[in-house]
């Protein structure tokens, strides 16, 4: 889920960059007045193609498309009833941004959270900044400018009452919804400075007062409830799926079964003849590279969802499959393990692999194997596109909205300034969502229609046949150990398709942001480091999925450690911390690691120390060591993904059966300083709960060039019965003015690797091979 | 013309009988809190009661329904179980994307009426039809024992 800014236009032509900047008060006078009033300054950054060859490198949110927004007019307003209301530009999709990001405006605003409203921004991210939700970025690109923007409308209600009151501003302060004058305890409620706060300036940046993290009221404390919780609990969440319109038709599409196909020819007549169906209707495929393009097909508008899919079950559809006819998960898997044999592209190298492992006391080698995986959001995509009067108008589960925007708008030949995206909450999104394909379907169906809002509904089979799977992949990892057992010489050849080749089908090589998931960017105390890159073909759409290739990576690096602790004959965890070394801050650069999660190198080194607390942290909290009946055993596992830090210990329990349950999962993070405390907690048991689901049963495989898995009966989830009994997360402290880490992806990685050393464990069996399905059972 | 007795209220809908309770709900009456997920009661996120009972309603046709007392998410905080969940359900922070919890809480409303009391495996074997995709089952199991244990029911 994490865009590689710097190698993907997400719109062609990279038409974010080309323009000059441009500072423009578009809107003062409306400011102020409700929530439907957000007009205000619109700083648009972005910088000449000329311009940017000469600019330094640009990292965090300063390094993504449209960089940040701090401007309190785009972000704040105040209804003269004090109702405060805070634009969300990110997009909640279950990690609690809708909760995080307003708390952090309101904190240092000094609202009153009960008088707090959320509005969700619409795509427009001149107006508000990137918001591109996915690599677990929202909070640590936005907590500085969103505390800016409390703090400026803080400082302009507090102007206000100064003014009014004719008394020095040093002499007044904002409390609670209020602000007060020290001396006279005079006080004037927020609604009531609303209107004169508007026409003060908005302060210099400079010039901002932000509060002492002691101060933090909502920040950090984790007392506030989720601000859709109690929808979602009645049932009155809108998300995209739940869209309705007047005059609304509903449509479902027939796509070519197999990626690179299309319609070869078709027979309407039966859909036609179901009672509802309306129009039957080509969608043209999309050429080469796949992009966020819909792949095509043939889709049945309807009065209703019910109608549309009768109506494709009537369809008469001829395919013609394409190149990618024969793709076939079993020998794919073994074209991957042939490449993994041979060496390929060297991505790291330090010292000499060769000759150390030559000399080294013992050898060991081992091969690791992950699936394609499918995102499978609860909510499937979805969304509606009504044009009207030269104006288009999207409604949907996005977590690009702008690139939804711009690509909407491409494909209907509009400007992007007729193009309106608005955002309804997600029904999970893990990556699936930043592809808009789904959008523009329901755009080229609009328009067919004559501009009558259409709804394009996915069905679950549709989600899992036409999805962006996660690469499928082959890590082949040796290693030279002393007569210690401790490894001298480490080699990693990962051999993956990559997602690049989604947008240039001829990338055969990880990406450099695939590369520092992970494999190149592994801090070990290991003097003689190779990393190889071998080619690999894509046959069909790679994507982003939740932690994307931190989850092969972590898996094999991770269960390989614990395979040379056990030759070893050592205690797993001190095996670990020894591979680690001492605590040190790394230069990810130093490691071949250019990408580094787009942040600075030097705000982010590889700091092995907080590795270290994590696994030293959570095997203590685990109560590592302890004595457990026959059958069961403790794993333990750690990553770096996402510039924060997670350890985990997963105990399992395998009866005489060889079923396998999970009765207890540690987890400790370090990301950084917390907002929301709780959801940290809750991103970090979900991430367990998915990471329990990839290594015990995921797995999306071809035949023919098709998806095999059609509904969740093939595509299994874990399930409450398969979900770990108990998941206690731990957080390790950290302090508001050091860089923030992120939390919606790390905590996948090292849960299939911990299970699997936990399996390891408790039986004997060392699983190399996800999903684990059956390989327990004897 | 079927005649339905949807939360209470008595209508009637025109659409062919075979037609799925589910996009009944959604697409005729805008009762849109039930969700689609599956389409073939794999999911559960479409639960809703039927003369109390929890039902897949993406699998059940609109003639089944015919005259029996349908209760959806909109409307299960009229009774007391549904009312203990839904605030169990906040205040215990349980949804993440919440697209599930609909089902998740119509699934727990027909457990606690049935099992007042439930125990761990009871708990588990009522709600494994319900997938969330989020994994928020272990505050799921903590929700359902608070709202149980405010109904007076624990074990």
């Amino acid at each position: 889920m994490s865009a590689p800014v710097d190698r993907i236009p997400r719109s062609e032509g990279g038409a974010a960059f080309d323009r000059p900047v441009v500072v423009a008060n578009v809107s003062r006078r409306r400011f102020l007045q409700g929530a439907s009033a957000l007009g205000g300054l619109v700083l648009a950054v972005g910088f000449s193609s000329a311009a940017r060859a000469q600019e330094p490198k640009k990292y965090g949110a300063d390094g993504m498309p449209n960089g940040w927004v701090d401007d309190p007019l785009a972000f704040v307003s105040i209804a003269e009833d004090g109702t405060v209301t805070i634009v969300c530009h990110r997009s909640e999709m279950g990690q609690g941004v809708r909760t995080g990001i307003p708390m952090i405006v309101a904190d240092e605003l000094e609202a009153d959270w009960k008088r707090v409203r959320v509005a969700q921004a619409p795509g427009d991210e001149k107006k508000f900044g990137n918001q591109d939700t996915d690599g677990s970025r929202s909070t640590r690109h936005f907590f500085e400018p969103m505390r800016r923007c409390g703090a400026a409308a803080r400082t302009m209600l507090e102007a206000a009452a100064a003014e009014r009151w004719k008394v020095p501003a040093t002499e007044v302060e904002a409390k609670n919804h209020e602000v007060v004058h020290r001396p006279t305890g005079r006080r004037a409620g927020y609604g009531s400075l609303a209107k004169a706060a508007a026409s003060q300036p908005v302060p210099k940046r400079e010039t901002l007062r932000l509060k002492d993290p002691s101060k933090f009221r909502y920040i950090g404390k984790g007392q506030l409830k989720l601000v859709d919780g109690r929808d979602i609990a009645n049932g009155k969440a809108q998300y995209g799926i739940d869209t309705r319109l007047d005059g609304m038709l509903y449509a479902v599409v027939a796509r070519p079964p197999v990626f690179g196909g299309k319609v070869a020819s078709f027979d309407p007549a039966e859909a036609l003849k179901v009672p509802g169906v309306e129009r039957v209707v080509e969608i043209e495929a999309s050429p080469p590279p796949a992009h966020f393009n819909p792949v095509g097909g043939v889709a049945v508008v309807a009065r209703n969802t019910w109608a549309a899919m009768q109506g494709r079950r009537a369809l008469k559809i001829t395919w013609d499959d394409g190149p990618n006819a024969s793709y076939d998960s079993t020998a794919f898997k073994a074209t991957l393990e042939e490449a993994a044999h041979k060496p390929g592209k060297v991505v790291r190298n330090n010292g000499d692999f060769d000759a150390a492992a030559t000399g080294a006391a013992k050898r060991l080698d081992a091969e690791y194997y992950v699936p394609h995986l499918a995102h499978a959001t609860m909510e499937p995509p979805a969304a509606t596109v009504r044009i009207a009067n030269g104006k288009c108008e999207v409604w949907g589960c996005f977590q690009s909205p702008q690139s939804t925007r711009d690509l909407v708008a491409k494909r209907l030949g509009m400007s992007a300034d007729d193009v309106t995206v608005h955002v309804t909450l997600l029904g999970g999104g893990f990556g699936r969502k930043s592809k808009c394909d789904y959008a523009i379907e329901a755009a080229v169906l609009s328009k067919a229609v004559d501009g009558k809002p259409v709804k394009v509904t996915w069905t679950r089979e549709d989600d899992l046949h036409n999805s962006y799977y996660h690469t499928v992949s082959v890590e082949h990892l040796e290693a030279g150990v002393d007569a210690q057992g401790k490894p001298v010489a480490w080699l990693h050849r990962s051999v993956a398709p990559t997602i690049i080749s989604t947008f240039n089908p001829a990338a055969k090589s990880e990406a450099p942001f695939e590369l520092g998931m992970g494999v190149i960017n592994v801090p070990f105390a290991i003097p003689n480091v190779r990393i190889e890159n071998p080619e690999a073909v894509a046959h069909t759409r790679i994507g982003w999925f939740r932690s994307v290739s931190n989850i092969p990576h972590a898996f094999a690096v991770q269960s390989f450690v614990a395979e040379l602790a056990a030759a070893a004959g050592r205690d797993q965890k001190d095996f670990l911390l020894e591979v680690i070394g001492p605590a040190r801050q790394v230069s990810p650069e130093m490691l071949g690691d250019t990408w580094n999660h787009g942040e600075s190198p030097e705000r982010y080194p590889v700091d092995t120390g907080r590795l270290r607390r994590v696994v030293e942290t959570v095997a203590k909290e685990a109560g590592w060591g302890r004595k457990l009946p026959k059958g069961r055993g403790l794993g333990i596992a750690a990553h770096y993904s996402f510039v924060s830090y997670v350890g985990a210990v997963v105990e399992v329990a395998v009866d005489n059966k060889g079923v396998l349950t999970i009765p207890r999962v540690d987890i400790a993070v370090d990301c950084g300083a917390c907002v929301n405390p709780d959801r940290v907690r809750a991103q970090m048991e979900g991430a367990c709960v998915m990471g329990i689901g990839i290594a015990t049963v995921g797995e999306i495989s071809f035949k023919a060039g098709r998806v095999e898995q059609d509904n969740f009966n093939a595509y299994e989830v874990t399930r409450m019965a398969g979900a770990p009994r108990e998941i206690r997360v731990h957080i390790v402290p950290g302090d508001y003015s050091k860089p923030m880490g992120g939390v919606g992806e790390p905590g996948v990685p090292p849960i299939p690797p911990a299970l699997c050393n936990a399996i390891f464990a408790a039986t004997g069996k060392r699983i190399r091979r996800l999903p684990i399905r059956d390989q327990v059972k004897v | 013309m079927i005649p339905l007795d949807i939360n209470g209220k008595r209508q009637n809908v025109d659409v062919p009988g075979e037609t799925p309770l589910l996009w009944t709900l959604r697409d005729e009456l805008g009762l849109t809190g039930t969700k689609f997920g599956c389409g073939m009661a794999l999911c559960g996120a479409c639960t809703v009661h039927v003369d109390g009972q929890a039902v897949r309603s993406c699998i059940t046709p609109i003639s089944a329904v015919a005259n029996r007392k349908v209760t959806t998410i909109e409307a299960v905080g009229g009774e007391a179980v549904g009312r203990a969940l839904q605030a169990a359900w906040v205040d215990k922070g349980v949804p993440q994307c919440g697209y599930c919890q609909a089902g998740q809480i119509m699934s727990a409303a027909a457990l606690l009426k049935r099992t007042p009391k439930p125990s761990e495996t009871q708990i588990d074997e009522a709600m494994s039809g319900n997938i969330c995709r989020c994994g928020t089952y272990t505050r799921i199991r903590a929700a359902i024992k608070q709202a149980a244990a405010q109904q007076g029911g624990t074990r």
